[in-house]
C-alpha cells in the first residue's frame, strides 16, 4: 500500500483528504486504483497513457525517471508535483 | 532498484586539482566558439525586432527586402510549418512548440520590445542588417502589461487570447495567469493562532539577466537531402536538436548539432532562439549555410532573463524560537509566454525550514517582457530574497541569534519540503554549523570608514539538484590512455570532473583520460547541462562505463594468463591473479596487449537518474554603505555550501564564488528597468550594471562534504545553489547597516538613500 499525497487541486475528489492509502505494485497500477476509488484522478495525472507533460511523480524522495513502470515498495510515499528543470 | 553507496575518503584522483583538459585551447584562443564557426559559402542572417512591447501585427511586407542586392531570403513566422499543439514532453523538458515558434518569430502579436518579427539572409552581415530595414510592418499598438500587478488587475489587457489558465484546477479564459497552484499541509490557521509573533512582508523583484558574455549564436545548413546541420552555443546540444526539429517539423534524426564552446550560459542557454531561423533561412537560400549572432541589445531584450515578480511571506513563530506556520504567495513573471520558474521557486521557498503548517501559492503570470528562462537555481533566489528577510526580521524583533534560529528550525532527513516531499539525506545542519563556526561569523564586524555605515547579513538557500539522462563512451587506446566521449556541454569544468571520475575507477591519472564532446549523431542522448546534474549524472555514467571497461580488461587478462576471469582482481591500476601472485600486469601494459586478446575495447554507459543530492548554502555578507550616495561595498563575504564530495575542489569553489558575485549583483544593482512604454531602458552593459572583479572582495568559501549516498563518489550538484543566498544575505546586511528593511529589489543606492531619508 502506498501513501499518496493528494495534490491540492484534487482534494475535491477525496472529500478533502490530503493523504490516501492505495495499493499498487507500480505507479501505473497505483494510478489505476486511484482512479477506481477517486474517479477523475487519472485525467489529472495521465495524458496518452503517460504522465502528463509538466507533472512529476515523486516516489519516495525523488521524481521517478521510470514513469508508470516505477516499482513501489509497500510504504512508498507518492506525490504528484509540477516538474521543474534547472539552469 | 536504487543503489546506495558508503562514503569513502581514500581517493587518488577525486578531490585533486589537475589542470583542466580544455585549458590550453581556451587560454591560447584555439577553442572554437559559435561565432568562430566557418563553413564554405557562409552567408549571414539578421533579425528585425519589434519596437513595441505589445502590439498586434496587421501586416508584414517583405517584398522590398527580398529585392535588395545581396539578399538571399527573408523569413517570417508564416514560413514555419504549423507546429504541434499542446505541451510536449521531450524527455528532458516540457515544450510548447506552438508558443515557442511564436517566440522565435512573432505571428499575430508582438509581446515584448525586441520580439523577432522577420529575418533576412544576405551575403554579409551589414547587407542583412540593412535589408531588415526594408521590411514594412504595420502595428496596432496595445497597452503594455509591465508587471504581475498590472497583469492580474481586473481590467488588464490580455496578452494571449487563446490562453486557458489553470487556476487551482479550474479552466479560466481571458486571463494573464497561466497557472495558480497550491501546496499545503498541516493546519495553517491553527499554526498562526499558536504563534506568539507573526511577521508578514511583501517583496517585489525585477527581471534580471544571466549576463553571459558570449551572445546567442547559430550556424545552420538545411541541405538538399533535407538534413539540417547546426552549430550553436548551448548548454544542451540535444535540446537544440529536438527543439529545432520540433519547430521545423522534421524528425530528430534529420538534425545534427555540433557542440561549440560556450561563453557562459547560467541557464540562459537552455532555450533556442536562432538555430531554427538560421535553418529556415538556409533552406530558402538553397542550402547555403547561414550564421546568426545576436548583438548585446538583442540578448537583453529578446533572450530569456530570470523572472521578476511579487512575493508575500507570512511566518508565525512561538516564543521558544520555533516556526509554527508559514504561508508564501509567489507571483512570477513568465514573460510573454507561460513557463516561469514558479514551480521550482515554490519547492525552494520553505526548503530550509521544518514547518509543521505550510501553504504555498504559486502564480505563473504572463507580462509584456521577454519569455523568462532559467538562471542558476531558477526561482530559488527570488524566493530566498523574501523568506530569508522575513526570518531576519523575526530574529531582529525577538533578539534571536540568526544562525541558531536557523539551526533550531532546520530541515533534516525526514522533514517535509513545502511541496510535501520528504527529504532524504541532506546537509543543511552541517552547513549551518560550519557557518556558525566560521572565522567570519566569529569575527567582529569592524569599524566602518569615517562617515560610512556597516552591516552584516546571513541567509540560507536551497536547490534540489537534477538527475536525468547521460551517456559516456570510453575507448581504450593502445598507449593505455582512455578517450572519453560525453554528451554534456562543458559550462563549468565538467570535462575535468567527468574524466576524473572515470580516472578514479581506472586507476589512471586524470590527464590520461581524454574527454571529448562529439555531435548529437555520435553519442547517446544526454540531457542539457543544467539543474546541477552533470557531474552527478554524467559522472555516474562515467563511473559505470569505467567499471565495465575494467571488467572487460579483467577478462582479457584472464585470456592472457589462461585463467578464469573470476580469479582476476584490479586494484590501484594493476590487474593480478588472486591465486597466483606471479601474474600481475599494469593497466597500460595490458592495454598494449589488448589486440592479442580479441581486439579493441570500449565501454558505454547510459543512465537515467532520479534527482538526488539536494544542496544547501549559507552565506555571510559584510558590507559598507556611503549614506551620502547610497553606494554599497561588500567588504567581506563567506559562502558555505554542502558540495557532497568535491570532485575538483577548485572548480567547486569557482562555482560558489561565481554564484556569490552574480547574486550580489542581482541583489544590489541589476534590474530590467522598464519604461512606461514597456521597453527595457538599460539594455547595454554600460547601463545594466553587473559587478566586476574590482567591485568584489575575495569570496571566501567553506565546502562542507555530506556525501550523497546515491552517487558512487557522493557527488551533489554545486552549480546552482550558490546563487540563492546572496540576495537576502546582502539585503539583510543593508538592514543591519541602516536599520531599515528594503523590500523592493534591487537594493540599489537610490532606495538606500530613500530609506535613510524617511
Amino acid at each position: 500500500m502506498a501513501k499518496v499525497f493528494v495534490p491540492y487541486n484534487l482534494r475535491k475528489l477525496t472529500d478533502g483528504q490530503a493523504e490516501v492509502v492505495v495499493p499498487g505494485e507500480t505507479l501505473g497500477k497505483l494510478i489505476e486504483n486511484l482512479e477506481s476509488q477517486y474517479p477523475g484522478f487519472e485525467e489529472f495525472v495521465l495524458q496518452d497513457g503517460r504522465l502528463k507533460p509538466g507533472l512529476a511523480a515523486v516516489c519516495g524522495h525523488a521524481a521517478t525517471r521510470q514513469g508508470l513502470l516505477q516499482k513501489l515498495d509497500e510504504d512508498t510515499e507518492v506525490h504528484f508535483v509540477p516538474a521543474v528543470s534547472g539552469g | 532498484m536504487v543503489q546506495t553507496f558508503d562514503p569513502k575518503s581514500d581517493y587518488k584522483v577525486v578531490g585533486t586539482r589537475p589542470i583542466r583538459h580544455d585549458g590550453l585551447e581556451k587560454v591560447t584562443g584555439r577553442a572554437v566558439y559559435g561565432a568562430d564557426v566557418k563553413v564554405p559559402g557562409l552567408i549571414w542572417g539578421e533579425v528585425l525586432r519589434s519596437p513595441h512591447a505589445h502590439a498586434r501585427i496587421k501586416s508584414i511586407d517583405t517584398s522590398e527586402a527580398e529585392k535588395a542586392p545581396g539578399v538571399f531570403a527573408v523569413v517570417t513566422n508564416a514560413d514555419f510549418p504549423a507546429p504541434r499543439s499542446g505541451e510536449i514532453d521531450t524527455g528532458e523538458d516540457v515544450v510548447n512548440f506552438e508558443r515557442d515558434t511564436k517566440n522565435l518569430l512573432a505571428k499575430d502579436k508582438v509581446l515584448y520590445k525586441g520580439h523577432a518579427v522577420a529575418a533576412v539572409a544576405a551575403s554579409d552581415r551589414n547587407t542583412a542588417l540593412e535589408a531588415t530595414k526594408l521590411i514594412k510592418v504595420e502595428y496596432e499598438q496595445l497597452t503594455p502589461v509591465r508587471n504581475v500587478d498590472e497583469a492580474m488587475a481586473a481590467d488588464a489587457p490580455i496578452l494571449l487570447e487563446d490562453l486557458v489558465g489553470d487556476h487551482l484546477g479550474e479552466d479560466v479564459k481571458d486571463t494573464n495567469v497561466a497557472r495558480h497552484f497550491r501546496h499545503e499541509f498541516g493546519d495553517l490557521e491553527r499554526g498562526f493562532a499558536e504563534s506568539d509573533l507573526v511577521v508578514e512582508e511583501t517583496f517585489t523583484l525585477q527581471m534580471v539577466h544571466q549576463g553571459y558574455i558570449e551572445p546567442h549564436n547559430a550556424t545552420a545548413i538545411w541541405d538538399e537531402s533535407g538534413h539540417v546541420t547546426a552549430w550553436s552555443s548551448t548548454q544542451g546540444m540535444f535540446a537544440v536538436r529536438d527543439q529545432t526539429a520540433g519547430m521545423l517539423r522534421i524528425p530528430e534524426s534529420q538534425v545534427t548539432v555540433h557542440p561549440v564552446e560556450i561563453g557562459g550560459g547560467f541557464g540562459g542557454k537552455t532555450k533556442v532562439y536562432l538555430a531554427p531561423v538560421a535553418a529556415m533561412l538556409s533552406k530558402k537560400s538553397n542550402g547555403r549555410p547561414v550564421k546568426m549572432v545576436m548583438d548585446r541589445n538583442s540578448v537583453f531584450e529578446a533572450s530569456g532573463p530570470a523572472p521578476g515578480g511579487k512575493i508575500t511571506v507570512k511566518m508565525g513563530v512561538s516564543n521558544d524560537g520555533k516556526i509554527k506556520a508559514v504561508h508564501s504567495d509567489l507571483r512570477y513573471e513568465a514573460g510573454a509566454f507561460p513557463g516561469s520558474a514558479i514551480g521550482a521557486g515554490a519547492i525552494c521557498v520553505h526548503a530550509c525550514y521544518n514547518i509543521p503548517n505550510s501553504r504555498i501559492d504559486g502564480y505563473d503570470v504572463v507580462v509584456n517582457k521577454p519569455k523568462s528562462a532559467a538562471y542558476r537555481a531558477p526561482g530559488s533566489p527570488q524566493a530566498a530574497f523574501a523568506i530569508e528577510q522575513v526570518v531576519d526580521e523575526i530574529c531582529d524583533q525577538k533578539g534571536w541569534d540568526k544562525l541558531q534560529f536557523r539551526l533550531d528550525n532546520a530541515s533534516t532527513e525526514g522533514t517535509r519540503r513545502g511541496d510535501g516531499v520528504m527529504f532524504g539525506s541532506i546537509g543543511l545542519i552541517e552547513t549551518l554549523e560550519a557557518a556558525r563556526d566560521s572565522d567570519h561569523w566569529n569575527s567582529p564586524l569592524g569599524e566602518p570608514a569615517p562617515g560610512k555605515l556597516r552591516g552584516r547579513g546571513v541567509a540560507s538557500g536551497y536547490w534540489m539538484n537534477g538527475g536525468n539522462k547521460s551517456t559516456v563512451d570510453l575507448m581504450l587506446q593502445d598507449d593505455g590512455s582512455v578517450a572519453l566521449n560525453e554528451g554534456s556541454a562543458d559550462i563549468g569544468g565538467t570535462r575535468a570532473s567527468i574524466a576524473m571520475q572515470a580516472a578514479e575507477v581506472l586507476g589512471l591519472p586524470a590527464e590520461d583520460v581524454h574527454p571529448y564532446i562529439p555531435s548529437t549523431d555520435s553519442i547517446g542522448f544526454t540531457a542539457t547541462t543544467g539543474g546541477s546534474r552533470t557531474t552527478y549524472a554524467t559522472g555516474y555514467a562515467a563511473w559505470e562505463a569505467a567499471n565495465d571497461l575494467i571488467k572487460q580488461m579483467s577478462e582479457r587478462a584472464a585470456i592472457l594468463w589462461g585463467i578464469d576471469a573470476a580469479d582476476v582482481q584490479f586494484d590501484a591500476g594493476r590487474f593480478s591473479s588472486g591465486s597466483d601472485p606471479e601474474l600481475s600486469i599494469g593497466f597500460k601494459d595490458l592495454a598494449r596487449r589488448i589486440g592479442d586478446t580479441g581486439g579493441p575495447l570500449s565501454a558505454t554507459s547510459s543512465v537515467n537518474l532520479a534527482a538526488a543530492g539536494a544542496a544547501y548554502a549559507v552565506n555571510i555578507c559584510d558590507l559598507e554603505i556611503d549614506p551620502e550616495t547610497g553606494k554599497t561595498d561588500v567588504v567581506r563575504y563567506t559562502a558555505v555550501q554542502d558540495v557532497g564530495t568535491a570532485i575538483h575542489p577548485s572548480y567547486a569553489e569557482g562555482q560558489i564564488q561565481g554564484g556569490a558575485v552574480q547574486g550580489l549583483g542581482w541583489a544590489l544593482n541589476e534590474e530590467y528597468f522598464i519604461s512606461d512604454d514597456g521597453s527595457m531602458a538599460n539594455h547595454t552593459f554600460l547601463d545594466y550594471r553587473m559587478p566586476t572583479s574590482l567591485d568584489m572582495p575575495m569570496i571566501e568559501t567553506i565546502m562542507v562534504e555530506v556525501p550523497n549516498p546515491l552517487h558512487p563518489f557522493g557527488v551533489r550538484g554545486v552549480g546552482e545553489v550558490p546563487l540563492a543566498p546572496p540576495l537576502p544575505a546582502a539585503a539583510n546586511a543593508v538592514k543591519d547597516a541602516i536599520g531599515k528593511r528594503i523590500v523592493d529589489h534591487p537594493v540599489k543606492p537610490g532606495r538606500i538613500i530613500e530609506a535613510l531619508s524617511d
